[in-house]
């Protein structure tokens, strides 16, 4: 297509100029307003403009203590704390559950794979607020789960590592929030190492076995690092969204599992305090964006390697 | 028993279980929207009350409405767009800006909700009081969901904008075409499946969608998500398992019928490969 990017081709310029404008309008513009009010004294229902110009004076009113109230604030701090811990754990979790999980979907017969994975996407088409909803049920007390957990007498290994405050009390504990977070995320984590795995050469495995190597070195020293990309998009799909979560933490946590999505929601709609709440979404960009830019390479190393 | 073995059953085994895990909650729905028993969780009888109580229930029949062209108004927006943005970057290897187009393009993927549905909220509240308008209600949610969906869009359009053969577009342009008329003619054929798929997954996502939406919608524009969250905030609600079996049911109507369709159109267009090249 060298003749597009000759000058002076407006179609081109369309194909790239509209998404770009969009994005522009609807993403960078919103959050540099963010980053304004974040900074911003607040009226009674408005927001106070940070340049005046009065009397031939030119004010500009910077207001930074909403981030002074945040780094020294013992509950915001100990709030961004669990949430980086609940992202942290729910990450690793999904990486235990999903890496066998995918490594035996990209294994099994290739006749029966795509119909695998339809099954894990399938659940993705339902709505999550309601098998996030589902869990509810499934968990407290007389829910399936529940029954389960206590007959097979999970619930004690859970209240000894002290995830639950006692025996069959299941809901709104990190417990009920980790789980629910587990799950809603796990297929986010088997995709991309399933579509990873699946694209392997087997024949290094071949070449390692004739070398003498056991099966479990093989593993370990070719399937394992071959598939590091598909690790981080994994964990970077399942961990970013998780330190923001709002939904699961609403429905499943409980009043010591407060993760920072929920502190900015209600901030904004219980408080109205709008400054307050942008310093919070501003400082949760600054937890996020170091994740955010390996993904976007990741991204952008898929969309160029498979070309 | 064989390692071999052994590494077979173990596969089985944790595959099985992971589905049992990923299928049980959406099993637990459909069984319990049937129940009867004054404690929601625990059978009591088979009874289709819930369903019956569901005609009448207007709040929860307005929300599904506008959820519903929301949704539809969302897919086309974003496939639109997610095409533009795909074409773009598969198209054009080098523009200004480049890497911070793909950014704000991707970001919205992973980035928490609750950080886009402020940033937006906010401004277009700034935006009111400047302008007068938009009035919070299905046109702030349609921006938010069409932000999410052209990132979904554009994944899916171009993972197989990167399939496709770069010869037959240059073939076309040899023989002549203009270059809207290889858009047209080749380019848009080749991708017409993953255009589809694209336009069901934002669809669902619209449909689906809860934070965007609290934030963007305003008096009078509840959509379905919203009446099922605040239910669902205040305890088990056997009419939302009501609505989660319907869904089920719509949604894997849809599914089998969606690759259905791909299937059929695929076996036609392999045909006709075979036939154009036996021709020669």
């Amino acid at each position: 297509m060298r003749r597009a990017r000759e000058p002076g081709n407006r179609r081109s310029w369309a194909v790239i100029g509209t998404p770009y404008v969009w994005l522009l309008l609807f993403f960078l513009l919103p959050f540099l307003i963010v980053l304004k009010i974040s900074v911003s004294e607040m009226d009674i229902a408005s927001v106070k403009d940070l340049v005046t110009l009065q009397n031939g004076r030119l004010d500009l009113n910077l207001r930074f203590g909403n981030y002074l109230t945040l780094v020294t604030d013992d509950l915001y701090f100990s709030t961004y704390f669990s949430s980086l811990k609940y992202a942290a754990v729910t990450t690793l979790l999904c990486l235990v559950l999903g890496y066998p999980f995918a490594y035996f979907m990209a294994r099994a017969r290739p006749t029966i794979q795509p119909a695998l994975l339809m099954l894990v996407m399938l659940p993705f088409w339902t709505s999550f607020l309601l098998r996030v909803y589902a869990w509810k049920g499934l968990l407290t007390e007389h829910g399936w789960a529940a029954n389960f957990i206590g007959a097979t007498g999970i619930d004690s290994l859970l209240l000894h590592a002290g995830l639950i405050p006692g025996k069959g009390q299941l809901m709104n504990t990190p417990f009920s929030l980790v789980l629910g977070m587990t799950y809603t995320y796990l297929p986010f984590m088997i995709l991309p190492l399933y579509s990873n795995l699946s694209k392997m050469d087997l024949r290094l495995l071949e070449a390692a076995s004739d070398l003498g190597a056991t099966a479990w070195v093989a593993f370990w020293k070719i399937t394992v690092p071959l598939s590091k990309a598909g690790i981080i998009a994994g964990a970077m799909l399942v961990f970013i969204p998780s330190v923001g979560e709002y939904v699961i933490p609403e429905l499943l946590g409980g009043p010591e599992t407060q993760m920072i999505g929920r502190t900015l929601w209600d901030e904004f709609f219980s408080n109205n305090d709008w400054p307050m709440a942008s310093a919070v979404a501003v400082t949760m960009v600054l937890l996020v964006i170091v994740p955010l830019a390996f993904f976007n390479k990741y991204q952008a190393e898929v969309a160029e390697a498979s070309r | 028993m064989s390692a071999a073995r052994f590494n077979r059953w173990f596969g089985r085994g944790w595959l099985s279980l992971g589905y049992a895990f990923l299928y049980l909650p959406i099993a637990a729905l459909v069984v319990f929207s049937f129940n009867d028993s004054p404690v929601p969780n625990i059978w009591g009888r088979f009874s289709l009350k819930w369903y019956a109580a569901l005609a009448s229930d207007t709040e929860i029949l307005a929300g599904f409405w506008l959820s519903l062209r929301i949704a539809f108004l969302t897919a086309c927006a974003s496939v639109v767009l997610g095409t533009m943005a795909a074409l773009a970057l598969a198209k054009h290897r080098r523009f200004i800006g480049r890497t911070a187009f793909s950014g704000m393009l991707n970001a919205p993927l992973v980035m928490p909700e609750v950080i886009i549905g402020l940033s937006l909220l906010l401004m277009l509240v700034a935006t009111q009081k400047a302008l007068g308008f938009p009035e919070r209600g299905l046109l702030t949610i349609w921006i938010g969901h069409v932000l999410l969906g052209m990132a979904y869009a554009a994944v899916v359009v171009q993972a197989r904008l990167n399939d496709l053969n770069p010869q037959l577009e240059e073939a076309a342009m040899d023989l002549g075409a203009r270059p809207w008329q290889v858009f047209w003619l080749v380019t848009l054929p080749m991708i017409s499946q993953a255009l589809l798929s694209a336009w069901l997954l934002t669809f669902t996502l619209s449909l689906d969608d809860v934070v965007l939406s609290a934030f963007l919608s305003g008096p009078g524009a509840t959509t379905m998500p919203l009446v099922i969250l605040s239910r669902a905030r205040l305890g088990l609600n056997p009419s939302v398992n009501a609505v989660a079996t319907l869904t089920v049911l719509v949604v894997s109507v849809g599914v089998v019928c969606a690759s259905l369709l791909i299937a059929r159109r695929e076996r036609r267009r392999a045909a006709e490969v075979a036939a154009a090249s036996r021709r020669d």
